[in-house]
């Protein structure tokens, strides 16, 4: 009984205190969020609207605001606002059961997996299953884009993670060390201006491009990975436009604009036994398959080595894992090595396949392309990233009757944030990663090796 | 080179120093109060360029305005700019990092917020104002003004350098003589003992994103009027700018515009040596050698609690 009276005494007095704030209708916070939704929805209106002219300036935006769609999107947004702020118990129940009934029994399958080492190699084996033997009943069309670009991004974001997930480095220019990779397969093929000493073969091709994406990587994290971590992501932007512009002014050794053409395929001549991949996706995909397995293979073996342990003490506290007698300078220019070669044997990969380049392939955005791949999939987590690369460019190729590709960037931009917003940790997190996370919420350790969460430890 | 072409490079490259130095005075500011590299900063300057451009346009000033009007004109789209600019870096840290700060998320979350906000701001204006660039309308009859060292100076550039200098001089007397000026440079020692004594840290690093917003934005306006308005626009300044602040001392005012003046020259003058198609590098090899040399910068670092 006393409980139920201090509650209502409680809540007269906040009441009480409520009224003494004195604020006007539009300051409270409901009518706040109303405000913020309505913004939203004319956002929404102006996002999914018509697209503009620079002849036309204010065309899209008449167009937008006086069709259909902008009362579509008000309805969506302030309806919402309805929900949360009339009939929120209701809705916020009906959720939480949802959740728990779907929430309870797959934690409970995943944690039995997790327990459980013979389900796991059970589930492996399945996906494997299903990679290899589901692509030669897809079209032409799905076969094209599950090599050239699945498989391609996929072999990125595995590479990626190393250098962002484990180390916690940010690399906007990762996709450089792609390019450096597709030029050395032009040039040791025999495909730019300059002539090799010797024509190779696109399977000796490999270690080089990974000999030489090490040195590039190295070259560039010397100097700049003993600064403080954010330097980092500027330098490897400006590495990314200087390979970039390289590309398409040496003309002498890069041929330009026009790029490198008729690349041969990887082809195998052992004694007797010879084949050639041609332009058939399927057999290249089985070829990436087998880079991808081999890699992850490399990779899970290294992330509970010393090596990964040495990443995860870095990424959690620099100072006190240097403190520990970790080098912290050298693993982190190990993982950045290690990244810039995967990198590398992609672009090897890819170019072999495509049979051109030029230095349009290599622009800018396809680095923060791939980092939001492994963004949205859950860095740190292998299965979360190759799931990112496989969703988010299966998505825009799935959509492209509906939606402009042209806004493809867009959307994957306004996704970014709220994922960040929501959920930072990714779709299928690592359970480490995601610990961190939150831990650097409350203000214990870091998450990323760039030292102290913006904005300090204030609320 | 001869020396009279040195002197006209030499003259450009202020003029693009000065204008970097605005841009990079957005992005040290911010990472003074946050460690946040902000890099939807170059849309807010791309902002500025699109409120100018989209205020012309209504007002829709006709061929060969009148003196008094051409002035009215420059002012208008300036203040358009400013606005755009400020609004847009408001917008910015209320919507994007303002829920981030709360929860008091690690850096990098921080900056894959700034990347996507940028990717979707830049997209989103090219949608809506299509994707090939526009000149803003005419406002006056660019003349000659005078020669410096043989070099010709004409309205445009005097109009970019005379505003780029005014705003340093009023923005360094901001930071260093006035009550907010103080709070700023409060928050970015230590956000948590200045919350202590007093200070109101959400409202001072919201403060920060309009200062650095509208200076922004006036550059975007200055941009505008000496190329033209495009969806992209901000891209290569804002990382040459950023760059320029991390040569000069992030988080250093005087530092950014010593960075900003600094990479301009170096930028034009590697056209004349080196040819055209180079000049975006030189920004970016500058930075190199500086970092590998003075790791925080030639003034070295200041505002933040970095050392």
């Amino acid at each position: 009984m006393s409980s139920v009276d201090t509650s209502a005494g409680l809540n007269r007095t906040a009441a009480a205190a409520a009224k003494l704030r004195h604020r006007a209708w539009y300051q409270q916070p409901r009518y706040q969020r109303l405000g913020a939704m309505v913004a939203l929805g004319l956002l929404l209106t102006l996002v999914t609207g018509e697209q503009g002219s620079t002849d036309d300036l204010f065309g899209a935006i008449e167009a937008d605001f006086t069709g259909p769609t902008v009362w579509v999107c008000l309805a969506i947004t302030v309806g919402l606002w309805a929900l949360r702020e009339f009939v929120d118990e209701p809705v916020r129940r009906g959720w939480e059961s949802v959740r728990s009934g779907v929430g309870g029994p797959a934690n409970k399958v995943s944690a039995q997996v997790r327990k459980d080492p013979r389900l796991r190699w059970g589930l492996i084996a399945l996906v494997l299953a299903v990679a290899i033997f589901l692509p030669s009943g897809l079209e032409r069309y799905w076969q094209t884009v599950l090599v050239d670009q699945i498989a391609v991004y996929a072999l990125l974001a595995i590479g990626l993670n190393i250098v962002i997930g484990w180390a916690g480095l940010l690399d906007l220019g990762f996709f450089a060390f792609f390019a450096v990779g597709a030029y050395s397969t032009a040039y040791w093929t025999g495909r730019l201006p300059v002539e090799p000493p010797v024509e190779l073969n696109n399977f000796w091709v490999i270690p080089i491009a990974v000999v030489t994406c090490l040195l590039a990587g190295l070259l560039l994290g010397a100097p700049t990975l003993r600064l403080r971590g954010d330097y980092l992501a500027i330098v490897t932007l400006g590495f990314h436009e200087i390979v970039y512009l390289i590309a398409k002014n040496a003309d002498g050794f890069t041929n330009g604009p026009s790029g490198a053409r008729l690349v041969p395929d990887f082809s195998i001549d052992i004694g007797g036994f010879s084949y050639e991949w041609s332009l058939d996706p399927i057999p290249y995909w089985y070829l990436m398959l087998g880079f991808i397995v081999l890699l992850i293979i490399l990779f899970a073996r290294l992330e509970h080595s010393r090596i990964g342990r040495a990443w995860t003490a870095i990424r959690e506290d620099e100072v006190a894992a240097a403190a520990n007698g970790v080098n912290t300078v050298k693993y982190k220019l190990m993982a950045f090595a290690i990244g810039a070669s995967t990198s590398g044997i992609a672009g090897v990969v890819y170019t072999s396949k495509v049979g051109y380049i030029n230095p349009e392939s290599f622009l800018l955005l396809y680095s923060i392309l791939v980092l939001s791949y492994v963004i949205f999939g859950g860095m740190g987590s292998i299965p979360g990233v190759l799931i990112g690369a496989a969703f988010l460019v299966w998505l825009p190729e799935a959509l492209r009757d509906y939606v402009d590709p042209q806004d493809r960037y867009m959307y994957l931009g306004a996704l970014l944030v709220v994922m960040m917003i929501y959920r930072p940790q990714g779709v299928w997190p690592s359970r480490r990663r995601q610990r961190e996370l939150k831990m650097a919420e409350e203000g214990m350790g870091d998450a990323d090796a760039m030292s102290e969460p913006a904005g300090g430890k204030f609320s | 080179m001869s020396l009279s072409e040195f002197w006209d490079y030499l003259v450009l490259g202020v003029m693009l120093g000065s204008l970097y130095a605005v841009i990079a005075i957005g992005y040290t500011l911010v990472y003074g109060v946050l460690q946040l590299i902000n890099f939807a900063h170059s849309e807010v300057f791309m902002m500025g360029g699109y409120g100018s451009l989209i205020v012309l346009t209504l007002i829709d000033p006709g061929d060969n305005p009148s003196v008094a009007m051409g002035v009215v004109l420059v002012t208008v789209a300036l203040l358009a700019g400013a606005l755009f600019g400020g609004a847009t870096a408001y917008g910015l840290e209320k919507v994007a990092y303002r829920p981030l700060r709360r929860r008091g998320a690690s850096r990098l979350i921080f900056l894959i917020t700034a990347i996507g906000a940028s990717f979707f701001l830049y997209n989103l204006a090219g949608k809506l104002f299509g994707r090939d660039p526009k000149s803003l309308p005419d406002m006056y009859d660019n003349k000659n003004l005078f020669s410096v060292l043989g070099a010709e100076i004409n309205i445009t550039e005097m109009l970019q350098l005379s505003a780029a200098v005014v705003m340093m001089i009023g923005l360094d007397l901001l930071v260093n003589r006035t009550k907010m000026g103080k709070a700023i440079r409060a928050v970015a020692q230590d956000a948590e003992v200045a919350g202590l004594m007093g200070v109101d840290i959400d409202k001072v690093i919201s403060r920060t994103f309009v200062i650095g917003g509208v200076l922004g934005g006036v550059a975007g306006f200055l941009f505008a009027n000496l190329n033209q308005v495009k969806f992209d626009m901000g891209f290569l300044p804002g990382i040459t700018a950023f760059a320029a602040a991390v040569v000069g001392g992030i988080g250093n005012v005087r530092g950014a515009m010593l960075g900003g003046l600094l990479l301009g020259i170096t930028e034009t003058l590697t056209v004349p040596l080196f040819g055209e198609e180079w000049r975006y590098v030189a920004g970016f090899v500058v930075l190199i050698l500086v970092l590998m040399f003075r790791p925080t910068g030639i003034l070295g670092e200041r505002l933040g609690r970095a050392a």
